[in-house]
C-alpha cells in the first residue's frame, strides 16, 4: 500500500500545545488525580498516555497510575486476518474497582478499537468510570462511541489514513500527518 | 498491525519448525501467561470455535491442561477419547476422524499411541491438527513449555548446557527438546541406564554420558525424566531404589551442575525413584511453573493456528 502525505495536520509545537490542554481538562473533570488511572491502547495509545501522564505530574506535582492494555485478543476482526496478528502483555495496576479510567489512543475512527478495549477492560474488575481520550477524532464510526477529549476533530475520507508520530517513539518526529491511499 | 509471521495449520512436532516459528510461539505464550494473573482468567478470542481433544492414550495433566488452555480462549472443548468409543467397536482411525470432521471442529488435539498418527490426519484433514504426543516420536508443547519455563529464568537458551536424565530412549518428550534446544542454539547432554539410552544417541546430536554425576557437570538446566513404574515388569531396571542409588537425583549430585541449575520435570513425579523430595520441592525445581507455562503455551498454539484467518 503506496502512501501519499497530503498535508500536515498537527506540526510538534501545535500537538504538544493540544496535548497539554488535553491533560489538563482529565484533571480539570476528574478533580485531581486521586483514583484516575490512564491507560494507553497498545500500540500508538501508549506515548499519548505516557505523555498525559507526565503532563498531569507536572501540573498536580503527583503521578496518576498509568497502565497498558492490549486488546488483539478482543478484536472482532481476528478470524478475518491472517496471519494472526501479534499478542503483547498488557500491564495494569492491581484493581481497577473505585478508579477513573482514562483511555488513551491515538486516532478515533470506527469505534471498534474502543468497543474491544472496554471489554478487555472489564476483564480485569469493574472501574468507576471509563473515560475516553483520542488525539485525532476522524469521523466514520460504526458504533455508539464517542470520545470525552479530543485533540483535533478531521474530515476525513475512507480513503485517508492518519498518521501520528510522538517524539519518544519516532526518532524524535512529533506530528500529526493525513495520508492517501491514491 | 505486526502480524505473528506463523502460516501452519498444523503443530505435529518441533522438527518441521523454524527457530522463528519456535519464537513466535514462545513470544505469544508470553502474553498469554498475563491472562492466569486476572481476575477473570478467560479471554473471548476463540468465541464460536470448537477444539476436539482426541486421547488415543490415557492422558490426565496434558488433557487437562489443554482443556484448561481452550476454556481460557472461550473455544467449546470437546473430549474425545477411546473407552466405549466406536475405536472399540472396529471402526477405523481415519473413520473416526472424518466423523469427527464432520462436526466440523476447527482444531484436532491428538494424542496416540503410534508415531506420525498426527501427520497422517493432518495430511487427509482441512481441520487444524496438533500433535499431544505421538508413541516416542514427538510431543512438541511439552518442548515448548519446557523452553517457555527456563526463559523465564534465563535470559536466552543460546549457549545453555542442558542434561537430560532418565529413560531416553522411551521418550518424546526428549525427541522434541533435543530438537527444540538444538535449534534455539542449547547444547545437550543425555544420561541413563544403559538399557534405557537409544541405539543411535549420536544421530540426536546430543553428548552421551552412562554416568549421571558425569552428565551433570557444567549443567545449567536438568530435565529429569519420568520412570514407567507401572511398566516395571518390561523395564530394564532391578527395582527403584537401585534406580535412586544409581541413577536419582538429590541434592548432593545436583551440587555437580552448575552454580543456580534449574530443575524441571514433565511430571507426574516419583518422589524417590528419579527425584528425591528435596530436590523436586527445592528451590531449583520449576516443576509447578511448568504445569501454568503449559496453559500458557498451549494458548498459544491455539491461538496461532485458530486465532486469525484461515
Amino acid at each position: 500500500m503506496d502512501l501519499a502525505v497530503k498535508r500536515t495536520l498537527l506540526d510538534a509545537s501545535h500537538m504538544q500545545r493540544v496535548m497539554r490542554r488535553m491533560a489538563g481538562e482529565i484533571v480539570e473533570r476528574n478533580r485531581g488525580v486521586e483514583g484516575l488511572l490512564l491507560i494507553g491502547i497498545r500500540t500508538r495509545g501508549v506515548p499519548l498516555a505516557e505523555f498525559l501522564v507526565r503532563e498531569i505530574e507536572r501540573m498536580e506535582g503527583k503521578k496518576p497510575a498509568y497502565g497498558i492494555l492490549d486488546i488483539t485478543l478482543y478484536r472482532d476482526d481476528l478470524s478475518t486476518i491472517a496471519p494472526q496478528p501479534v499478542v503483547k502483555e498488557s500491564r495494569l495496576p492491581d484493581g481497577l474497582e473505585g478508579r477513573r479510567v482514562v483511555l488513551c489512543d491515538d486516532v478515533l475512527f470506527t469505534g471498534r478499537t474502543i468497543r474491544a478495549a472496554l471489554d478487555a477492560l472489564m476483564d480485569y474488575g469493574r472501574p468507576k468510570a471509563v473515560q475516553l481520550a483520542v488525539l485525532i477524532d476522524r469521523g466514520h464510526r460504526e458504533l455508539p462511541i464517542h470520545a470525552d477529549y479530543v485533540g483535533e476533530t478531521v474530515r476525513t475520507t475512507t480513503s485517508e489514513v492518519i498518521k501520528v508520530r510522538y517524539a519518544a517513539t519516532d526518532d524524535g518526529e512529533e506530528d500529526v500527518l493525513l495520508l492517501d491511499r491514491e | 498491525m505486526a502480524k505473528s509471521g506463523w502460516q501452519r495449520k498444523d503443530l505435529l512436532g518441533i522438527a518441521e519448525l523454524e527457530r522463528t516459528e519456535i519464537e513466535a510461539v514462545l513470544a505469544t505464550a508470553a502474553s498469554f501467561h498475563e491472562v492466569a494473573t486476572r481476575p477473570i482468567k478467560k479471554v473471548p478470542t476463540l468465541r464460536g470455535k470448537t477444539v476436539l481433544n482426541l486421547f488415543f492414550e490415557p492422558s490426565t495433566r496434558t488433557r487437562s491442561s489443554f482443556e484448561i488452555a481452550e476454556k481460557r480462549m472461550s473455544a467449546d472443548a470437546i473430549n474425545f477419547s477411546t473407552a466405549g468409543s466406536s475405536l472399540s467397536k472396529g471402526e477405523s482411525l481415519l473413520d473416526t476422524t472424518r466423523n469427527l470432521q464432520a462436526m466440523s471442529p476447527d482444531v484436532l488435539v491428538i494424542r496416540h499411541a503410534h508415531p506420525r498418527v498426527p501427520h497422517q490426519l493432518a495430511a487427509r484433514l482441512d481441520t487444524s491438527v496438533v500433535n499431544a504426543g505421538d508413541g516416542a516420536h514427538e510431543h512438541p508443547t511439552q518442548a515448548l513449555l519446557d523452553a517457555f519455563t527456563i526463559l523465564q529464568h534465563r535470559e536466552q537458551l543460546d549457549g545453555l548446557r542442558v542434561a537430560i536424565l532418565g529413560d531416553i530412549e522411551h521418550s518424546r518428550v526428549v525427541r522434541s527438546n533435543v530438537l527444540l534446544l538444538r535449534k534455539m542454539g542449547a547444547s545437550v547432554v543425555i544420561g541413563g541406564p544403559y538399557t534405557m539410552m537409544p541405539r543411535s544417541a549420536e544421530a540426536l546430536g546430543v553428548d552421551v554420558a552412562y554416568s549421571i554425576d558425569e552428565a551433570l557437570e557444567g549443567a545449567d538446566v536438568v530435565m529429569m525424566l519420568r520412570v514407567q513404574t507401572e511398566r516395571q515388569s518390561r523395564m530394564s531396571i532391578p527395582s527403584a531404589d537401585e534406580y535412586f542409588a544409581l541413577f536419582g537425583l538429590d541434592r548432593a549430585r545436583l551440587r555437580r551442575a552448575n552454580e543456580g541449575a534449574l530443575v524441571l520435570h514433565p511430571g507426574p513425579i516419583n518422589r524417590g525413584v528419579e527425584i528425591a523430595s528435596d530436590v523436586a520441592d527445592g528451590r531449583a525445581s520449576l516443576i509447578l511453573e511448568q504445569v501454568s507455562s503449559g496453559v500458557a503455551v498451549r494458548m498459544a498454539v491455539l491461538y496461532l493456528l485458530a486465532g486469525g484467518a484461515s
